[in-house]
C-alpha cells in the first residue's frame, strides 16, 4: 500500500519536474531566439546601412568636385546608388547582401532600386506591359503613392499657413 | 581629420535610420515595403515641422540618402513650388524635386529586366 503511494507521489512530482523544465525550455528557446538575432540584425543594418550612405557621400563629393552644383550633385549620386543597386539585382548580388545587411540595404534609397528592379526582371515571362511595367510598382508603388498623398496634404497645409501669416 | 569626422557623421547617422527600421522590421508585424511607406511620410512630416532640413545640412548623405530623405525631397519640393506658384504648387513640387530618382530607378529597373532573367530562388 504504503509504496503505491509513494510510487504515485513520485510520478506527480517526476511530472512537475518535466513541465517546469518544459517551461524553462521553452522560456530559454524564446530569449535566445528573440534577443541574439535582434541584436546582429540591427549591427549589419547599421554597418551596411552606414557604408551605402557613405558610398553615396563620395559620389555627391566627387560630383561637387567635378564643379556640379550641390543639389544635382545630391540627384546625380542617389541614381548612382540606383544604378549600382539595378546592377548587383541583375548579378543576383543583392539579394545574398540583403539577407545579411536586413534594412541595411532597404531603407536607403538602393531598396527602392531593388524593390523595382527585382520586381521587373521577376515578371519578364508576364510580358513587357502587363508583367515588367505594370508589376515593377509592387512595392515602389505604394511608397510613390503615399509620398505625393503626403507632399500634397503638406502643400496645401503650408500655401493657408502662408496665407494667413504672409 | 575633418573629412574623417565628416564620413563618420555619415556612416553613423545613415546607420542609425537603418537600426530603426531594421527593430521596426522585427519587432512589429509591419513589412519591409509598409516600413517603407512609413518611412517616406516619415521623413515628409520631419521635413514639414523643420526638423529634417538642419538634419540634412548636419550629416548630408546619411539623412538624404535612407528613403527619409525622398519624403524630405518632396516635402522641400512642394514647399518651393507653392512659394513659387501657390496652391498648384502643392500638386506638382514634390514629385518634379523626386523625379530624377524615380526615373532612373524606372529606366535602370526595365533595362534590367531587359538583359538579366530572375535566377531560381534557392
Amino acid at each position: 500500500m504504503l509504496s503505491i503511494i509513494i510510487f504515485h507521489l513520485n510520478k506527480l512530482i517526476l511530472k512537475d519536474v518535466i513541465i517546469m523544465k518544459k517551461q524553462e525550455y521553452v522560456e530559454y528557446v524564446e530569449n535566445r531566439a528573440k534577443k541574439s538575432p535582434l541584436i546582429k540584425d540591427c549591427f549589419f543594418a547599421f554597418a551596411f546601412g552606414g557604408i551605402i550612405c557613405i558610398i553615396g557621400q563620395i559620389f555627391r563629393d566627387l560630383y561637387q568636385y567635378l564643379g556640379i552644383n550641390d543639389k544635382d550633385a545630391g540627384t546625380l549620386a542617389s541614381i548612382t546608388l540606383i544604378f549600382i543597386a539595378c546592377l548587383l539585382t541583375g548579378l543576383g548580388v543583392f539579394d545574398n547582401i540583403a539577407k545579411i545587411a536586413g534594412a541595411g540595404t532597404l531603407v536607403p534609397i538602393t531598396g527602392f532600386a531593388n524593390a523595382i528592379s527585382s520586381q521587373a526582371i521577376d515578371t519578364k515571362s508576364e510580358g513587357y506591359v502587363l508583367g515588367v511595367g505594370a508589376k515593377m510598382f509592387t512595392i515602389a508603388g505604394p511608397v510613390i503613392v503615399f509620398a505625393t498623398l503626403s507632399g500634397t496634404i503638406y502643400g496645401v497645409i503650408y500655401y493657408f499657413c502662408t496665407l494667413i501669416w504672409g | 581629420m575633418d573629412i574623417f569626422f565628416k564620413y563618420l557623421i555619415v556612416f553613423v547617422v545613415g546607420g542609425v535610420f537603418c537600426v530603426v527600421a531594421q527593430i521596426i522590421i522585427d519587432k512589429t508585424k509591419l513589412t519591409p515595403a509598409r516600413t517603407l511607406v512609413l518611412y517616406v511620410c516619415a521623413g515628409v512630416f520631419l521635413s514639414a515641422i523643420g526638423v529634417y532640413k538642419p538634419l540634412a545640412e548636419f550629416a548630408g548623405a546619411g539623412a538624404t540618402v535612407p528613403l527619409t530623405g525622398f519624403g524630405h525631397l518632396i516635402a522641400e519640393g512642394v514647399r518651393e513650388a507653392v512659394d513659387e506658384k501657390g496652391l498648384l504648387g502643392a500638386l506638382t513640387g514634390g514629385l518634379s524635386a523626386t523625379a530624377g530618382g524615380i526615373a532612373a530607378a524606372i529606366v535602370f529597373g526595365f533595362i534590367a529586366s531587359l538583359i538579366f532573367s530572375s535566377k531560381p530562388k534557392k
